[in-house]
């Protein structure tokens, strides 16, 4: 099998146009199990896990730059990521276990794909935006269009993530949401995952409001029917409920062996209901 | 090596072809031409085949062996066959083989069918004030030990075949051996082996049976290691069960009559389910004492992997029925289940659906007292009921339950097994204990080694129990049932008393330092070990009928009370088990942390079953067969725990002892519905308790679904 | 390439992608790291790179260059246990001991970096090694007890 190991993204970039069939690998904690199931069909690896520029939290302009080799571990533990954006934080202490958190790295996690992805609601209530890099130059992606379905991205062939970008909020929200609800207390996949930043007015309506959920969907959507309802309403239990009830707008949660539609949609709204209610 | 097959449930194979490009020329390929001797893996009958004959009846089953020097190549070389069947519409329920969709066995389906009959259930209905009937499902259980089955084989110059592996029965693996190798020395050992829990009891023989052909064939050693994937799809699971109650009660709750039906899914082959079917059939009633009993039991064949052994044996299916079902007569009549246990549990003196009159160390009613006293549980429920009535994170909810377990084999299991063991003195001055019972995390090397060197009177340094090797260690049975302590211990002690008697007779006095062993091993070895094997002996006062299935089902019974604590997450109806609470009869604790780790590591086996672990099935083939998917409890999920021993001692028992290792797995998961039924107000008869069962339930109650 | 295992410079020359649980078991001898899953949910194959614990089925060993790894086998180098291992066996903390040697060097990174005695955090850090044989309080039990004795 093949494997190419650049060292710097330069390296990377000319790999790759040179291998376009290779497969981008950083921690491995996916590929690695495919990998031993022999199930990557002698496909060359680019394994970019040395390139060091790629790694680390800087400060840009009205913002943070997370490198896409960055390891959940780092951002968990970041005080500028705990301090800006806890829900981030908080989501990566939810990843797999300690080990996996050590390991897989968030630009791993976002060209992974996976509908589950624990990171995804907090980067879309965020607003995040994806760096790509390629031989063609560099794209800033919204987070949300990041993803085109189940494991599949909007990165072309030769783009590779570089960077996530995650802008400051312009206020404190006066409320915040993490919530993972998976098969068990640790160690889980995501049967619904969400996050939720809301800003009030000084009379106590809504003036911004942020939902995301993932494992809903084939990828992590923002409950845009939901935040346009409640943008200026006051959240009383009836605006609450007609927000519940928008929730099938932006979302559709399957029957699979890790749980149902049913529930799924319903502990969702739980969450959307005590976030909002006092 | 590998194994291959080809996923489908049930149908004929047709052809199997070879692909060209791939390179064959290094590889072993065994198929069932290979097979000098009978085609089967012999458990108690030998209808499972060690290569499927033609014919496959289950996804998992086994069509060709591929061995290579390289592990990546037997993937690809696995890859280059193509086999061609014929698929049959497959079984794949317990309600389609009772249907006869396709007949798989005989001409009903059922491997095998008990009933028990005690008084007229009929007098009973008569005389009840209630009649309340329930039905209870369970699911089948992954053992998920966390080191996977796997085995080497290899062939002597003298053409003995040796078999080494992960193994809880090494005798097992010689019998199956001796009828698929006829006319060949076989000799089995015993590899350090991680965890079992009933996973690696007969398994092993179908593994072992697939290296040995393969080492035949290429006269290499050979080697076949399952991963995990492989391990959870193809070797065997807990029974799924339903389980049907129809209980007759007086107005203040005393049990007038019980009917019980229960059927328990096989799986594709017999393999020991009459024997699993017996344990639940027999531990049906509950630890209660009830005047007309009927209990009806089947086994009944389906097109998926054989279902096998799983500690407790069938009894954790039965007894969460009936332990479930006192929530169904709660509910239904308003009496409560703490009281309606205290008025029926067994007693001294008290009879069991088999006539078996309960003559000594009954435990029930202290073990329920005590475990009640430790919880505070009547507080703790009132306190509970009112945390429900106001806003708050959780509910909260508390539940109980009474169980027993008869340790070792059911009825005349033990005679027929006639299990040998034996000590020895050696040369060098120590003792060793020679027998095939296996370490396998639960400690029976530390207790069968304490045994004897307490009936000796010495360290347990001067003692070693020796590798289970059948050409070295007499057929101690199985290491399974609950029976190593119990019976095993026994034997052993016996041989002690022999051993000790004639060292005393020839040197004055049994020696107790190293130095005087030493000199006796000198003195009394020369020509070889001084060595006394002894057989087990079935006390004269338990007595069974086996044709009837009337009489001494077990020669005494544990027994556990268990209290669950739970919260129910009011927006995920996540539940989380907070505290435990288990008092158990273990007759004596030979050694007390072992008995601790047993009832611990028992109890979240439970609570996994209780709450998370479902292998889902599709098709006949397990569809979640990866740790990720088949969730077993974390480090995070499993409670604190309150471990009362309660000593009541079993007189025929080594030092009082009873066998403990199954017990702890019967109580928890009903203990779960119980709790789980204060805190929502759900009573929820099929296991596991998943949230997404209480969602259901709490918007049926709210008269809405999403 | 060069790799620091258990404080010792050892060259390997194999496959850039071998798991680095099988260059360890394989190619240098250090058995006492297991394979449960091969799928990095078990925790059982768990070793410390560069102090840190992560799941060797899951690491390619080119990965491990110019890095540090501890393997349970560093623990007790000589004859004295670690004191980990001590509470483990006073508190019987291992049975089959498959998901041992990866349970130990999880607590053990925990114990090290000063971890507290705070039993729900205890168990949240170490979430990522399942055991099936203990029902893990004999083992939460053992790594309190290590961290009292410590700071003691």
């Amino acid at each position: 099998m093949k494997v190419l190991r650049p060292r710097s993204a330069d390296e990377a970039l000319r790999l790759f146009s040179e291998n376009p069939l290779a497969l981008p690998f950083s921690g491995g904690t996916d590929l690695m199990v495919a990998w031993n199931m022999g199930s990557l069909n002698g496909k060359p690896v680019l394994d970019l896990s040395a390139i060091r520029e790629w790694i680390g939290i800087r400060k840009m302009p009205g913002g943070l730059a997370v490198g896409a080799l960055t390891t959940h571990a780092e951002l968990r533990d970041h005080p500028e990521i705990r301090r800006n954006f806890p829900l981030l934080a908080a989501a990566c202490a939810a990843v797999g276990s300690v080990q996996i958190q050590n390991r897989g790295t968030l630009g791993g996690n976002i060209a992974n794909a996976s509908p589950a992805g624990d990171t995804f609601p907090a980067l879309a209530v965020y607003e995040a935006r994806v760096r790509t890099i390629s031989r063609h130059g560099r794209r800033n992606i919204p987070f949300l269009h990041m993803f085109a379905g189940v494991k599949k991205t909007a990165l072309n062939q030769t783009e590779l993530i570089e960077a996530v970008e995650l802008p400051f909020l312009h206020a404190k929200p006066a409320r915040q949401v993490f919530r993972k609800v998976g098969t068990r207390a640790a160690q889980a996949i995501s049967k619904t995952v969400a996050a939720g930043l809301v800003w009030l007015e000084k009379g106590g309506a809504i003036k911004e409001f942020r939902f995301a959920l993932g494992s809903m969907a084939p990828t992590v959507r923002r409950l845009a029917a939901a935040e346009a309802f409640l943008k200026g309403r006051t959240p009383s239990s009836s605006a609450i409920e007609t927000a519940a009830g928008l929730l099938t707008k932006d979302v559709h949660p399957i029957d699979d062996f890790r749980s149902t539609a049913e529930y799924r949609l319903e502990v969702s709204r739980n969450i959307l209901r005590s976030f909002l209610g006092t | 090596m590998a194994r291959i097959a080809v996923g489908f449930a049930f149908g004929a194979i047709k052809k199997i072809q070879f692909d060209p490009c791939c390179p064959w020329k290094d590889a072993v390929v065994a198929d069932t031409k290979d097979i000098p001797g009978e085609n089967c893996v012999a458990t108690i009958e030998a209808d499972q085949p060690l290569l499927a004959p033609g014919r496959v009846m289950h996804p998992m089953e086994p069509i060709l062996l591929v061995a290579h020097p390289d592990r990546n190549k037997v993937w690809q070389a696995a890859r280059h066959v193509q086999i061609t069947y014929e698929e049959r519409d497959p079984v794949l329920t317990i309600e389609e083989s009772l249907a006869r969709k396709q007949l798989l066995r005989g001409t009903d389906n059922v491997f095998k069918e008990y009933l028990i009959e005690r008084g007229s259930v009929k007098d009973g209905f008569l005389e009840a004030a209630h009649i309340v009937e329930g039905e209870y499902r369970t699911p089948p259980q992954e053992h998920a030990y966390i080191e996977p089955n796997g085995m080497a084989a290899w062939v002597e110059e003298n053409g003995a075949i040796v078999v080494a592996g992960s193994m809880q029965c090494p005798y097992y693996v010689q019998k199956a051996l001796k009828r698929i190798f006829p006319g060949r020395n076989i000799r089995v050992i015993q590899a350090v082996t991680g965890g079992a829990f009933g996973g690696k009891e007969d398994y092993p023989s179908m593994l072992a049976g697939h290296v040995a052909l393969l080492a035949l064939k290429s006269r290499k050693p050979v080697k076949m290691l399952y991963d995990r994937s492989e391990d959870m799809a193809a070797t065997t699971k807990r029974h799924p069960s339903i389980v049907r109650h129809r209980t007759g009660l007086t107005k203040d709750g005393r049990l007038t009559a019980q009917d019980i039906d229960i059927v328990f899914d096989g799986g594709a082959y017999i393999t020991l389910s009459p024997v699993v079917l017996s344990r639940g059939t027999l531990h049906a009633t509950g630890p209660y004492a009830c005047p007309n009993v009927r209990v009806r039991s089947r086994a009944v064949a389906t097109n998926t992997p054989p279902n096998g052994a799983f500690r407790g044996f069938g009894a954790p299916q039965t007894l969460f029925a009936v332990e479930a079902h006192w929530e169904k007569i709660a509910q239904e009549t308003g009496l409560d289940p703490l009281k309606l246990r205290r008025r029926n549990l067994v007693k001294e003196g008290s009879v069991m659906a088999t006539g078996q009159v309960l003559k000594e160390s009954v435990s029930a009613s202290e073990a329920l007292e005590r475990c009640v006293a430790r919880a505070s549980y009547e507080a703790a429920r009132l306190s509970h009921a009112s945390v429900n009535r106001k806003p708050g994170p959780v509910w909260k909810g508390m539940g109980l339950a009474l169980v027993h377990h008869g340790p070792g084999f059911t009825g005349s299991g033990e005679v027929m097994l006639a299990s040998r063991a034996a000590v020895a003195l050696n040369r060098d001055g120590m003792v060793s204990v020679l027998a095939a019972t296996t370490e396998m995390g639960q400690g029976e090397a530390t207790v069968l080694t304490q045994i004897v060197a307490e009936t000796l009177g010495l360290d347990m340094s001067l003692v070693r129990v020796e590798t289970p090797d059948t050409a070295k260690v007499p057929n101690s049975g199985p290491t399974v049932a609950s029976r190593t302590t119990m019976i095993i211990g026994n034997i052993l002690m016996k041989a002690s008393l022999k051993l000790k008697d004639k060292v005393a007779k020839e040197l004055g006095a049994f020696p107790t330092t190293a130095k005087g062993l030493k000199a006796a091993g000198r003195k009394l070895c020369a020509k070889g070990p001084l060595h006394f094997e002894e057989e087990y002996q079935k006390p004269p006062e338990i007595v069974w009928n086996e044709a009837a299935y009337k009489g001494d089902a077990y020669g005494v019974y544990g027994y556990e009370a268990i209290i669950v604590d739970l919260s129910v997450d009011r927006l995920t109806y996540e539940v989380k088990v907070d505290r435990v609470f288990t008092s158990t009869d273990v007759g004596r604790a030979i050694h007390p942390d072992l008995v601790r780790g047993q009832i611990a590591g028992g109890t979240v086996q439970g609570l996994g079953w209780a709450l998370t672990e479902n292998a889902v099935f599709s098709r006949g083939s397990m569809a979640n067969s990866q740790f990720t998917n088949y969730v077993i409890p974390t480090f995070a999920d499993a409670p604190a725990m309150d471990l009362d021993i309660i000593e009541n001692p079993y007189p025929r028992g080594p030092y009082g002892a009873k066998g403990i290792g199954e017990l702890p797995h019967n109580a928890p998961a009903p203990a779960v519905v119980a709790a789980v039924r204060q805190a929502t107000g759900l009573l929820i008869t099929e296991l596991p308790v998943l949230p997404e069962k209480i969602c259901h339930g709490m918007l049926m109650k709210k008269g809405r679904t999403s | 390439m060069k790799i620091s295992v258990n404080g010792r410079k050892r060259s390997y020359t194999g496959p850039a992608f071998k798991r680095l649980i099988d260059v360890l078991r394989e190619d240098f001898g250090l058995t006492g790291t297991k394979e449960g899953c091969g799928e990095g949910e078990c925790g059982a194959c768990t070793v410390l790179l560069d102090g840190r614990p992560v799941a060797s089925c899951l690491i390619p060993v080119e990965h491990a260059e110019g890095r540090k790894i501890e393997t349970v086998e560093s623990l007790a180098p000589g004859k004295a246990l670690n004191p980990l291992q001590k509470s483990f066996l006073e508190e019987a903390a291992s049975q089959c001991g498959i998901c041992t040697p990866g349970v130990l060097l999880t607590a053990w990174s925990w114990v090290r970096a000063g971890g507290s005695a705070d039993r729900q955090a205890i168990r949240r850090h170490l979430s990522g090694n399942l055991c099936r044989c203990t029902g893990y309080q004999s083992i939460v039990d053992a790594v309190v007890k290590t961290i009292k004795r410590r700071i003691r």
